[in-house]
């Protein structure tokens, strides 16, 4: 069954000529139109350029050339410019907006053979955890509680690519982690995301949100599947001047490394008293898979950890203040005219920005502005130089750390939408990953008591990504997580 | 005696600083590929990143560091091994991003000095306090459309070198020879055109007016000032507005002010209180600009030799005076079409007399200077001008038949100038000189016996008596010799 595909079954099979590219996005596209309409996962499916690249890449197999992905079909995450297909970011501002270049990272995927479905829907501008901040509607989670129809959120921002996924109708997507915009919709949706760590993928051509802390990484169903589309979209690019100059190693086997002799530790600030008994439970239970498979477990501290929410919440909308500033309805995108150069922006940008983003651009003005800049900004940089040498201190005694990807499973359709804060309190755990620029990766663990997925978070040292695919294949390996969404492709 | 301005309360002195803006010579913008020509057709030179495309990032471009580290070089001042970009956040239309990309708390270059030279011969030391990096803005195009604004963004993220002094000029001239001096480090680097008509360099010049002894009181500053003539007339106007409000009671406000130079009037743009809040913060697109001083090192050995360096130069060496120096060095092209004559066997004097005189006078007949000539031109003018020259040392024509070869526009080559050499050359054979001045006195006996009766102002009526009877080209050294003799 295609359905059953994982990507590196999927992608044995189109090597063995068992399925050809053009059935496989066929079949894709046919899920896509039956579910799209309930779920709300792609803003834009492109099924005419999906079947055309099905045949290039038919072609080329038949030649006998496959590069890593050759008739692979994914999702791409709409903050990804994809050149000559629309690219929105979930905002009306970007409603009308076809790029004329790809993005640096879609671009690697296309070299090594991709088929791109569409692009998956996110909260807008990739700010939000639930993917209810979009433009173009929410994304609704593919599961269910058990007994209950009531729709949930797919998690955010990359709530789109997560759901695709986790329903079966892409086998890999770009994301982007801002905060946990990767592992957070990773761990509400049943399925693997790695962030990886700043700078392995290049920004270049995907729309900004907050640049010292934005990074691309793939979801997909399996950690296995996800280091081998890592593979293809890391790599330096002279383009971003924050892109690293390391080399890309052979993650997909680094999962197979195994964890034996590997040093765990658990930050014990993760810990909290409001946290829900069985994520407890889970998080134990994992610790336990790592130690049965051979590594050793260690208590550390992160003693700043706890500051990290607060401080991403000054650093991202500072960034994000400034990065938005050139959606002005001058160039590109959508325009709502006024009578002198100063209404067009204010009605441009009223009309074209919603409730969320320009609460985060008012926070980030403010927090940059004269007299504040030196209590917020400066302090709030100060600190993050603190938590990464939280990290820096830790992974000098430990090779990576376990703790929860989020401090609950999927919540319900417009649940926490009346408080930010809330909201915000989701990314709690995977904050520091970003404020720290480490990778950090969710894998399935378990089911809750309501019968939802829940993650485990490995976090990694920088540029260490081949320890964190090691360690969260170890749990992928131990949690047998076979349990599949209520709404999902069939067939 | 220092410069002062007179009002009804007495002399004021007047207190000035310059930023210049300097466009930096380079292929390429400073955070894009794209080019940097003057007066290409609107938009033609934009690239996704000038135009804040989204997702397009910044990538600096190297030369325009080397050529910022030049300048702080030739300004005498530290470079920075370490310096950080900005983001400096306003909204206007030709500011596609929303923020200018510049060095706020950490510029490239720090403390330097530059020398003035003033008319009355005297030197003075003008502080730099700091020199940065950043992007240009776009154009807003006003008079395209009765109803709309159009935006050429050619120019956005073009490379600027904000050179900031300190305020230690105190009055017009010294503001005017400031940016000439400036623009003259400028070009000898090769870093900046220096064409303020072309605005590659711009100035805002901050004034304030203060008695004697007292300490600075409010300044303003007048924006984008692109003459030196205009800036010394804006000090002067400027600072007379402010001795007027001083004196009238009122008290000067800080502000920003235009100079309208139709009027030769500063006018107010926007007050303290109107100030944007410019929300800077370090820009997370790119990372700290360290350099190696190794690198820098390598960049120090190999700048040109500078104004006042070859100035020193040409007065030890040369035997000079401070004034000629001075002029010939001002002008780059000059100074090379100078040491051009030096290099061919041209006394340095006869060349500097021949630069400051009958070379520039034959230019400014073809509506030419030496910054304005190509490069062919002045080529021309040189191979004509030495090969005269050398007539002259080598006293086959004489000094004015020599400027009088060089100013013909119609003297192209060096050919041209041998056939002039050749037609004009002195006569030198004693015999035909001594029939000349034979004839002269026999046909003037009456002036022959005033002057032997003690009139001897009478010797320069038989020079040119004689000069003339010879078509000029009797060397005047030899015909002297001959009327002393023979009128005893």
């Amino acid at each position: 069954m295609i359905s059953d595909f994982t990507l590196a079954s999927a992608r044995a099979a189109l090597r063995q000529r068992d399925i050809s590219a053009l059935e496989l996005t066929n079949h894709f596209l046919t899920a896509i139109d039956t579910l799209n309409p309930v779920l709300n996962a792609f803003i834009t499916v492109t099924p005419d350029l999906a079947r055309a690249q099905a045949t290039a890449a038919d072609a080329a197999l038949a030649r006998g050339e496959h590069g890593p992905l050759t008739g692979i079909p994914l999702a791409i995450k709409d903050l990804f410019c994809t050149a000559g297909v629309r690219t929105t970011a979930a905002s009306r501002i970007l409603e009308p907006f076809v790029p004329p270049y790809e993005s640096t990272v879609s671009a690697n995927l296309l070299r090594d053979g991709a088929i791109f479905l569409g692009k998956a829907n996110l909260d807008e501008f990739a700010m939000g955890s639930s993917n209810a901040t979009s433009a173009f509607g929410p994304v609704i989670n593919p599961w269910t509680r058990a007994g209950d129809n009531r729709q949930l959120v797919p998690g955010g921002s990359s709530g789109g690519s997560a759901a695709a996924v986790a329903a079966r109708l892409a086998l890999g997507a770009t994301a982007t982690d801002t905060g946990g915009s990767i592992r957070q919709p990773a761990s509400f949706c049943g399925i693997a995301g790695i962030k990886p760590t700043y700078g392995r993928c290049s920004r270049w051509g995907v729309v900004a949100f907050a640049s010292s802390l934005d990074q691309a990484g793939p979801i997909a169903r399996t950690v296995e599947d996800c280091a081998i589309l890592l593979g293809s979209m890391a790599g330096h690019d002279p383009k971003d001047s924050t892109s690293a100059n390391i080399a890309v190693p052979d993650f997909a086997a680094a999962c197979r490394r195994g964890v034996k002799g590997l040093r765990i530790g658990v930050p014990r600030e993760y810990r909290s008293d409001d946290m829900p008994a069985e994520i407890e439970t889970m998080w134990q239970q994992g610790l336990s898979w790592l130690r049965d498979a051979g590594a050793e477990i260690v208590d550390v501290s992160l003693p700043h950890t706890k500051y990290g929410l607060a401080t991403y919440y000054i650093v991202a909308p500072a960034e994000a203040s400034s990065n938005l500033a050139r959606y002005d309805g001058v160039r590109y995108g959508a325009r709502t005219d006024g009578a002198d150069l100063i209404e067009l922006y204010e009605n441009t940008r009223a009309d074209g920005f919603g409730a969320e983003v320009k609460r985060r651009i008012m926070i980030g003005t403010y927090v940059l502005s004269a007299g504040y800049y030196d209590a917020y900004y400066i302090r709030a940089q100060k600190v993050r130089s603190l938590i990464l040498k939280d990290f820096t201190d830790v992974f000098a005694k430990v090779d990576a750390l376990l703790t929860p990807t989020a401090p609950s499973a999927a919540f319900g359709l417009g649940e926490r939408m009346e408080d930010p804060l809330k909201m915000y309190f989701n990314d709690v755990f995977t904050v520091p990953a970003n404020m720290a620029g480490i990778p950090g990766m969710s894998v399935p663990a378990g089911l809750d008591a309501n019968g939802l997925p829940l993650g485990l978070q490995v976090l990694g040292k920088p540029f260490d990504e081949e320890t964190v695919f090691a360690v969260a294949q170890a749990i992928e390996t131990a949690a047998q997580f076979t349990t599949q969404p209520s709404i999902r492709a069939k067939g | 005696m220092a410069y002062t301005i007179e009002g009804n309360t007495g002399p004021w002195e007047i207190v000035v600083g310059l930023e210049v803006h300097a466009q930096v010579i380079s292929k390429a913008k400073l955070f894009s590929g794209a080019a940097t020509d003057f007066g290409a057709p609107p938009n033609s030179q934009v690239s996704f990143v000038d135009a804040a495309f989204p997702g397009m990032l910044p990538v600096l471009n190297q030369e325009c560091v080397a050529q910022a580290v030049r300048t702080g070089l030739g300004l005498n001042a530290q470079i920075n091994l370490t310096s950080r970009f900005d983001r400096k956040n306003y909204f206007y239309a030709d500011l596609p991003s929303g923020y200018q990309i510049s060095q706020f708390e950490h510029p490239i270059v720090g403390t330097g000095v530059v020398e003035i030279e003033l008319a009355d011969g005297s030197t003075r030391q003008i502080g730099v306090t700091r020199l940065h990096l950043e992007q240009d803005a776009g154009k807003s195009l006003h008079d395209q459309s009765p109803t709309k604004t159009y935006v050429d963004l050619n120019r956005s993220g073009v490379g600027l070198m904000e050179i900031v002094s300190e305020p230690d000029i105190r009055s017009p001239e010294e503001a005017g020879a400031y940016l000439r001096k400036l623009r003259s480090i400028l070009r000898y680097l090769g870093t900046c055109d220096g064409n303020m008509e072309e605005g590659s360099m711009r100035a805002d010049v901050n004034v304030s007016v203060r008695k004697s002894g007292e300490p600075y009181r409010t300044r303003c500053e007048v924006k984008n000032v692109n003459s030196i003539r205009f800036v010394m007339q804006a000090v002067e106007v400027e600072a007379i507005r402010q001795i007027e409000v001083w004196e009238s009671g009122g008290e000067v406000r800080q502000e920003t002010r235009l100079f309208d130079s139709a009027r030769g009037e500063t006018r107010s743009m926007r007050s303290k209180e109107d100030a944007h809040d410019y929300r800077y913060f370090p820009d997370p697109d790119l990372l700290p600009l360290v350099l190696e001083q190794s690198w820098v090192d390598g960049l120090r050995a190999a700048l040109p030799e500078l104004p006042d360096t070859k100035r020193a130069r040409y007065i030890t060496d040369y035997g000079l005076s401070a004034y000629d120096a001075t002029t010939i060095v001002d002008e780059q092209n000059r100074a090379y079409f100078f040491e051009g004559l030096i290099k061919q066997g041209v006394p340095a004097k006869i060349a500097a007399n021949s630069v400051l005189g009958a070379i520039s006078a034959r230019l400014k007949s073809e509506n030419l200077d030496f910054e304005k000539a190509s490069p062919n031109k002045l080529n021309e003018i040189s191979g004509v001008s030495i090969s005269v020259l050398l007539g002259f040392k080598e006293q086959k024509i004489s000094w004015q038949v020599a400027n009088t070869i060089i100013q013909t526009t119609s003297v192209c080559s060096t050919e041209d100038a041998m056939r002039e050499i050749a037609a004009n050359e002195q006569i030198t054979d004693t015999s035909a000189i001594d029939a000349a001045v034979d004839a002269i006195m026999a046909a003037n006996p009456d002036k022959v016996a005033e002057y032997r009766s003690g009139k001897d102002k009478l010797f320069g009526f038989f020079v040119g008596q004689v000069m003339k009877a010879m078509a000029g080209k009797g060397n005047p050294a030899l015909v002297n010799a001959a009327i002393k003799a023979k009128l005893g």
